[in-house]
């Protein structure tokens, strides 16, 4: 054999070994682009046997060029961040707008002695803080109708955001007395606003551009929105563009929900239209949060609701974020019950539907009602039943 | 969490300059012109309204023209695959359905005036909006069928559920 051949036989076995195969064949292994215009090496892709993917959460808006509002796949989630593509959005299903942070500004106005504004290179200049903080919709609620949780809980996701405490941006500016509210407004095509109570603001809010590690996605608000933890997610106000310091609320039309979100957990595996195919060990794995701080425990139960048992926590336990927890199980095959209960560390407990019911004065079958959803945050412990053949499927209280 | 301020605090002692003015001196000074440009989101009091009027009688031709594609020949809110738009008339006049539940008219002037009709936002006339703004209270038992809507009767306007507007517990009211 000549040197040539002998180098091409080296490759060819090089790249059967690096890709695992066990025939001659050799795909082509040509650089491919990604869908941003980069090869996969510029800018990664996932294997293509990974196919978990966001989906409308239907019967919202679409600006008709097939975006919709998004519900995070987090049946095939581990640990606690969301993958940034995958990170569910809610804005009446429009696209984003296309900022040029060149040209974008926040503005700063209204009962301040300074107005400013802002170009996103000076935020960047700013004092900056990062934190870890889920986010979610406070219309994240299951309907009949869902068979998946991330059909009924998928309106979540939790991400690590960096930007500049609005405290220092107000300072700049420099607050007016008889000021007690701000009003933030986005740069989307409707103009999206929120008042956010002013001590909320000084006490925990930051404008963030980063995302785990990167500039805002678009559907999160590419360039710059508004962080306001544990708050719903029509608070944090993405594309922002000003901030108006007021003395009264503006009431925009979600004004009623103001307070922050309660304790509220799910088992994400095994959960809704997931099969386990055999009687045997498991790790019941999920999701807890609480928009009043941390988590401080997680019960799991897997006889209905009879018995609790404390679940592991699996990872960073962080102020008003997703926190991983887990159970070891023995499934014996027999149709059963399983649902988790949180407990934050300010001593919110996760309601059952029975508590839940109790404390708004309703029927049990009355908690998954219109009434009751638009009542507020619905954060009830979330039942999964298992059939014998493996089969899981949600458990509602009718 | 005060954490934040006491960061601020610090960062004050150490540049060794007042608490209470800037410390970095980054952003410039917006003209009275663009603040007022963007400051279009009205207040509970109306005091950012703008000039315009318009009647209920009015506003239900806009409404047959611009709004019922999405939102019903009756308002009644629809499911289509054009989009999922609220019920906006009310059956019930008496309880808080649909625009029954907002506590000020100015909320829903303003969401008109700058959201309004999806897709086509801030192409809606002053006149049109408050038209609309009419249309949709009186149809609501809110107003009469005659009351004119402008920048100075729309904020008068108390509506149903005024009562029950409960702010966060870290303000006064």
């Amino acid at each position: 054999m000549t040197d040539k051949n002998l180098g091409s036989r080296r490759r060819f076995l090089k790249g059967g070994a690096a890709l695992g195969l066990t025939t001659a064949v050799v795909p082509a292994v040509r650089s491919q682009e990604s869908s941003d215009g980069l090869s996969r090496s510029a800018y990664g892709v996932r294997s293509r046997y990974v196919t978990s993917k966001r989906i409308g959460d239907g019967g919202n808006n679409s600006d008709f060029e097939s975006e919709y509002n998004t519900l995070s796949p987090i049946q095939n989630q581990v640990g606690i961040i969301t993958p940034s593509a995958l990170h569910f959005n809610s804005s009446h299903g429009a696209s984003p707008p296309d900022i040029d942070p060149h040209e974008h500004e926040l503005m700063i106005h209204g009962l301040v002695d300074r107005p400013l504004k802002f170009t996103m290179a000076e935020l960047q200049r700013l004092p900056f803080i990062s934190r870890i903080h889920f986010i979610e919709c406070s219309a994240n609620y299951p309907l009949p109708k869902d068979v998946t949780v991330q059909h009924t809980h998928g309106k979540t996701s939790c991400s690590e955001w960096t930007g500049v405490p609005l405290s220092l941006i107000l300072n700049e500016a420099g607050v007016r007395s008889g000021a007690k509210w701000i009003v933030a407004e986005g740069a989307d095509r409707d103009s999206h606003s929120k008042s956010i109570p002013l001590q909320r603001a000084l006490d925990s809010c930051f404008v963030a551009y980063g995302q785990n590690g990167g500039p805002l996605r678009p559907h999160q608000g590419y360039p710059l929105r508004l962080m306001v933890p544990g708050a719903g997610g029509f608070s944090h106000v993405k594309w922002l563009r000003r901030i108006k310091v007021v003395d009264k609320p503006y009431l925009t039309p979600s004004e009623r929900f103001n307070e922050l979100h309660g304790p509220k957990s799910v088992i994400t595996f095994p959960s809704g239209g997931q099969q386990l195919l055999e009687r045997g060990y498991y790790t019941i794995s999920g999701l807890a949060w609480s928009g009043a701080g941390r988590i401080q425990s997680v019960e799991v139960s897997t006889d209905g609701g009879r018995k609790w048992q404390p679940a592991s926590i699996n990872g960073p336990v962080l102020p008003v974020a997703h926190t991983r927890f887990s159970l070891a199980w023995n499934w014996n095959g027999k149709e059963t019950t399983i649902m988790s209960r949180c407990t934050d560390d300010v001593g919110q407990v996760q309601p059952t539907a029975v508590e839940f019911a109790r404390s708004r004065g309703v029927s049990v079958d009355k908690v998954l009602s219109r009434e009751v959803r638009r009542q507020g945050h619905w954060n009830l412990v979330f039942p999964w039943k298992i059939a014998s053949d493996g089969q899981v499927q949600h458990h509602y209280w009718v | 969490m005060r954490r934040y301020s006491i960061f601020l605090l610090a960062l004050f002692l150490t540049g060794g300059v007042a608490a209470e003015g800037p410390v970095f001196h980054l952003g410039k000074t917006p003209t009275d012109a663009e603040i007022q440009a963007i400051d279009t989101l009205a207040d509970q009091d109306g005091k950012i309204l703008p000039k315009g009027r318009g009647t209920a009688a009015e506003g239900g031709g806009i409404f047959a023209l611009r709004c019922v594609v999405c939102h019903g020949l009756n308002g009644e809110g629809t499911d289509t695959p054009a989009g999922v738009a609220p019920m906006l008339i009310a059956e019930d006049k008496q309880g808080t359905e649909g625009i029954r539940h907002l506590h000020f008219a100015t909320t829903l002037f303003s969401f008109i005036y700058r959201a309004m009709p999806m897709n086509e936002e801030k192409s809606l006339s002053e006149d049109q909006a408050y038209a609309l703004a009419a249309f949709l209270l009186y149809r609501n038992g809110v107003i009469q069928e005659d009351e004119e809507m402008n920048a100075k009767s729309l904020p008068e306007v108390i509506m149903p559920n005024r009562d029950a507007w409960r702010p966060p517990p870290e303000t006064s009211g």
